[in-house]
Formats: C-alpha cells, structure tokens, sequence
C-alpha cells in the first residue's frame, strides 16, 4: 500500500495558486479597461463542472478576501441545490462569511439573474456566462467573431433582430438580449431576462461576467453607458408580466416565476428570494430598487 | 422561504452523496484495494491518466475507485487536482527513440529495421468472455509468472534497448521532410496557461488532442475515413513504452526525473502540399515531399486515442470547411473532455429564468397576434402600428 501522506494535500487560499489568481486580476483589469471585451484566460479547472459556474468562481475566487460577504444566487434564489453548493465552496476556501442580504453583499456571485435591490460602489457582481460570444449565433468560427468585432461589424446580428421582428412581431424572445457597451462592443449580458437589462445600464455596481468553459471574461465597468440593440422605430422591452401579481407578496414590480400546483393550475411569485424575504418581512420596504420596474 | 429552502438544498446534497455511497456499498462486497485497481485496471488508469492530463497512477487509480469507473469524472478528478498543484519545471523534450518499448509495429512495410514486435496487445484474441479469470487465485498468478519467467531465453536479453524509427525510412528516401512547413507557427504554446487563439500553433493542437476525450477523438478521426475526409491514415508506426522524463534543474544539471509509459503514433499521410491526402500525388509538380506525419501521442497504453489523435492531427493540417475534423475550432473545442462533460451535464441545473423569460416573449408574440386578428375583423386591416 502506498502511504496516505501521498494525497494529503492543502489547498492554496481560495483553491487557485496565487500566480493563476494574478492572472486572472491581470486579465480581469483589462477587461474592467476595454468594456464589452472579451478577454481571454487560463480558465484553470475547477473542482466544479464546467457550466456549472467556473467562470464565475474564477472570478470570485481571484478577488475574494477573509473580510468579504459574499452571497451566491442561482437562477435568482440563494436555495438552489448549486447556489449552496458554490457558497459552500468558496466559503470553505476562502473563509469569508456569506449572507442571503443583498445590501449586505460585498461580492455576489449570480447565474442568470441580477438583483432586484440597486447594488451600490461597495459592490462587484459576478456574472456566470455559458456562452460570452453574443455573435456565435450568426458566426460559428471564433477566429472570424474576433475579427468581427475588432472591426465593429455588427451587421449580421442586426440582421437577425431585423428577421426576428418580422418573423415574431419582437426583436428577440428570451434571456440574454445583445448589449452595446459603450457605444463600442456588442456583448452578451449572459442569460439575464431582459427585466434585468436596463439595470446594467450606468449601475454604480462593477459588472464581471465570466466564462469558464470559453474561457474568456467581460466586463461592464461602474458608469458605463450600456444599451439594448433595438431600432429608432422597434424598441427593446422587458418582460409584460400582465395583470400578474406575486402570490406571496402581492407585489407587481420584479420579475416573476411560475409556478405550478399539483392540480396544474398556476400561479406567480417573486423570483428574486431575498427580495421577496424582504417585501414579506417588512414594515420597510428593500432599499431603492433598480432601474426596473418604472 | 429564503432561510428553510437554503437549508433543504444544502441537506439534499449531504444526502444525495450519502446515497452515492449507499448503492457503492449496499452489495456488501470486499473493497477494492488501490493498488487492485492500479495493476489490474491498468488501461483505464492510463486513460484518464492521459484524459485527466496527469501522470499519476496511484492519483488516477484512486480518482477511478471513487467514481465507481466513470471515465470522465475519474479525469475530472484528476484535472481539478492538477489545477492545484504548483509547476516547478518545464520537461525537457521527450525523446521517443530511448522508449524501452514493450510494443512497435509498423503497417506501412512488411519488415521494419529492428522488426516488429506485437507485445501487449489484445489485437489477435478472440473476444469471448472467460469465466476461468474467476478462477485466479494469487497462486495461480505466481505459477503464471514462474512460467512465463521460464520461457524467457536470458541471452536475449538486452541484445536490442532502442529502436530505429520507421519514419527514419522516409527521411532517408527524400519522401519525407524534417523541416517545419513553410509559415508554420513553431511557438510553444501552453494550453493551461493561455486560452487558446485561432489559428492555433501545432503545439497547442497536440496538447488539446493529447488531452481530448478518446471517445471524442475516435469519432473525429474515424469520420476522416468514410465520407467526411479524404484520407486514410496508414501506421507508419505505433509505439507504447517507457520513456525518460528530464528537467534542468535550478544549477543548470540535466536530472533524470523518472520514466512515463506513452502511447505514440506516426500516421503517414499525404504532406498536403498537393491535393488528397494518402497519395500525394500533385507533390511531384512541386518538388515537395510527398509524405508527413500526423502525430499522436497520450500518456500510458491507450492505441486507440494516439491512432485517432495523429489521423486527426494530419486531418487539422489541412483545413477544409466542408469537413469536421479538418476544422480545427470544431476538433479542439468539442472533444475538449472536461469542458463536454461538464456543459452537458449543466443542462441538469434550473433553468426556470430563461425558460421563464422565453415563454413571456412567447405570449407577448400570441398576445399581439390575437390583438391583430381582433383588429382585421374590425376594420379589415387599417395601418398597423409599430409600437413593439
């Protein structure tokens, strides 16, 4: 038998070796430098499955300290199976405390949703990004979409905005409408409803999006100008949750999810669960909420 | 809400791995020691040995007993614990010609300058279940050592440590080149360190290979072959054995660290300088070799994948849209082990934001539709006006 000293191994502070985690600042800062662009990086493995949110532990990882709080949401909820499971993670190593507030959060770390409650200059949120490259739909060859956009030859992806109108009556159904980030690099926003869309859009919040699989990270920076694609004519519009109300709550203004009894019949609720904590718990209502809903 | 739903996902976990190790242990059956596993699963060690990008037998034999055989997440394992570990030293070059082979043949000539020898291999065995295997015992594997040890002529031992290499036959013929190709990126590239860029050089394309799923590799190589490329890679030789590891270490010394078993391919192709692959035969016009290597080679005995990983190889050298395997960005990137496994299976986690946000768009889009037919029945079709 081999000695069990063998595979007893410490693991460095936050998983990550120190030179992969100032790599990845490196890279991160160049990406906070050139909004909208996608920065390539090591990607190292994680202990996580690829998709499941590396990018976004990556990111997490690099920047996280003993003296942060960190939050981590899936899908909007801090209970999913893979939020726990990530919060854990991070939390046994690095140390740092964890909350489900978050006004509280210094870092969050988010899949798919961003937070009803305005997020603040205190604050980075960690996007996980399955796909970074927003012009793979109308390009498969990433040597060709680099090109694309470093000469800012958006022209295919209007063209699908264009065909989606006239094909559905709306510019584009789904999570992850395309996004110009100041005024130069079409962007991903990841699969965020477009509820949370104009939320990106001069937040005071640092915005990092990472993607662990593609091996790349984006960047929206505090302030920066961040716009739906739309037409002059055909505007961008958030989700219509029409004559819906939250059946918890009784509140209106956030995005919804729905859900289904056993006997089929459906009913709404925030999706946003510390938000809906919060609204439930009151008398004071959450602090100022983000741009959404008017 | 918030508070008792954390706490369930996080007890649902705790009890899905208990679970994991109730049906691991619920036959009751004698545990598998390590050292089992590494000697007589020796050909799924070294695939995710090669897969995991570790050469690690002991590490890999445990990642493999952990996960109950899976290969992908045995190099998962293995993956994510090399990603931790510190990299002191760059390898030397490995020089396949000091291989103490335990195997090399040659499918492009009869006889080949030191001969064929077959080896391990299960190539020519019938593959019919045996149930004698459930018969050996530690005795009978000693008696099978003590006889094979006794047909063994000592005098011909160490007549012959390395081997000439086959390719050494093309080189000398004027068939086959040893210079880079003309514009070809001779930079070494990490891929564990760098994303990768396109066009990639040749080394990152053999590290990705190298590391690839077998699986995926056979897949693309194999479609090369029928329909969906031109070629058909011959052996012009296959190698499995040890070969030296060596590093300079910090005062300049050359230090022999060990040995690793590898697997190494040379598929002869068509050099792609004139049309086809397998013939060559525009090269003459130009002067050019007619024939290149398309280079496999993967940690342990694993033929399969460093076959697949030279045919594909030769296959990325020589571009073709029409083909997958001639594409480099479709080869690298989907037979990528890791990155496969884990994005498909991330089709498990929620998905109810996005399919919450797509089914809203959906309405939206019947919503309008029956506000139309509403108005066509009225004024039979005013202007419509664009207010999305």
């Amino acid at each position: 038998m081999i000695e069990n000293l063998k595979f007893q191994h410490s693991f460095n502070y936050a998983y990550i070796d120190e030179f992969t985690k100032k790599e990845i600042r490196r890279k991160t800062l160049k990406a906070v430098c050139i909004p909208g662009y996608q920065v390539p990086y090591s990607s190292p493995e994680m202990p996580i499955s690829r998709g499941w949110g590396t990018g976004g532990l990556h990111l997490t990882l690099s920047l996280v300290g003993p003296d942060d709080v960190l939050k981590v949401i899936d899908q909007g909820s801090d209970a999913s199976v893979n939020a726990c499971n990530l919060r854990l993670f991070i939390k046994e190593m690095s140390n740092c405390a964890v909350t489900f507030d978050t006004a509280e959060a210094t870092l969050i770390q988010t899949r798919h949703r961003v937070p009803e409650e305005i997020l603040t200059e205190k604050q980075i949120l960690v996007l996980q990004v399955p796909q970074p490259e927003v012009l793979r739909g109308v390009e498969r060859h990433e040597a060709k979409t680099r090109i694309m956009h470093g000469e800012a030859d958006y022209a295919k992806i209007w063209v699908t905005l264009y065909e989606a109108y006239v094909r559905s009556g709306t510019l584009r159904n789904g999570a992850g409408h395309p996004i110009m980030v100041n005024g130069r690099y079409v962007a991903t926003p990841s699969p965020i409803p477009s509820w949370d869309v104009p939320n990106l859009n001069k937040a005071r919040c640092l915005y990092l999006f990472g993607a662990g699989r593609e091996k790349r990270i984006h960047c929206i920076p505090p302030f920066t100008r961040v716009e739906p694609l739309e037409f002059e004519d055909i505007r961008f519009k958030v989700e219509e949750f029409v004559g819906v109300r939250c059946s918890t709550s009784g509140q209106d203004k956030a995005f919804m999810d729905q859900v289904y009894a056993d006997d089929l019949s459906s009913s709404y609720v925030i999706n946003d669960s510390n938000f809906l904590d919060k609204l439930r718990k009151g008398p004071r209502p959450p602090q100022k909420l983000f741009t959404n809903p008017e | 809400m918030g508070y008792v739903a954390v706490k369930g996902g996080q007890d649902a976990i705790e009890n899905a791995i208990k679970l994991v190790d109730y049906f691991r242990w619920k036959g009751r059956t004698k545990p598998i020691e390590l050292d089992q596993a590494r000697t007589q699963m020796r050909l799924a060690v070294d695939r995710a040995m090669g897969e995991g990008s570790l050469y690690a037998p002991e590490h890999a034999a445990l990642a493999l007993l952990q996960v109950e055989g899976d290969s992908f997440e045995a190099a998962f394992h293995l993956r994510a614990y090399r990603a931790t570990l510190e990299r002191r030293y760059d390898a030397e070059i490995l020089n396949t010609r000091e291989m103490f082979v335990h195997r090399r043949i040659s499918s492009t000539f009869r006889d080949i300058p030191g001969g064929q020898i077959l080896g391990p291999t299960r190539d020519y065995s019938f593959r019919l279940l045996n149930p004698a295997l459930l018969n050996a015992s530690l005795g009978s594997i000693e008696k099978f050592l003590s006889d094979l040890r006794d047909e063994i002529d000592p005098n011909k031992l160490h007549e012959m440590t390395t081997y000439k290499k086959v390719i050494d036959i093309f080189l000398k013929e004027g068939l086959m080149s040893s210079q880079a190709r003309p514009g070809e990126d001779r930079r070494v590239f990490d891929v564990t360190r760098e994303a990768i860029k396109f066009p990639v050089p040749r080394s990152a394309t053999l590290q990705m290979l190298a590391r690839a799923e077998t699986g995926a590799l056979m897949c693309m190589a194999y479609s090369t072959m029928r329909g969906f490329g031109m070629a058909h890679g011959t052996v012009g030789e296959l190698r499995v054995g040890e070969v030296p590891v060596r590093v300079v270490d910090k005062r300049g010394r050359l230090r022999c660290v060990g040995k690793i078993k590898v697997s190494e391919a040379e598929m002869v192709g068509g050099s792609g300088h004139g049309q086809g692959e397998g013939g060559g035969r525009a090269a003459k016009k130009t002067g050019a070799p007619r024939y290149s290597i398309g280079y496999g080679l993967c940690f342990g005995q694993n033929e399969t994948k460093a076959i697949c990983m030279g045919m594909v190889e030769s296959a990325l050298r020589n571009p073709n849209s029409d083909n997958p395997a001639n594409n480099q960005e479709f080869v690298l990137y989907h037979t990528e082990v890791i990155e496969g496994y884990g994005f498909t299976n991330h089709l498990k986690l929620p998905h109810y934001v996005t399919f919450q946000a797509g089914m809203e768009g959906a309405r939206r889009v019947a919503r309008k539709n029956s506000d139309k037919a509403e108005q066509v029945t009225v004024s039979a079709g005013g202007v419509e006006e664009n207010n999305d």
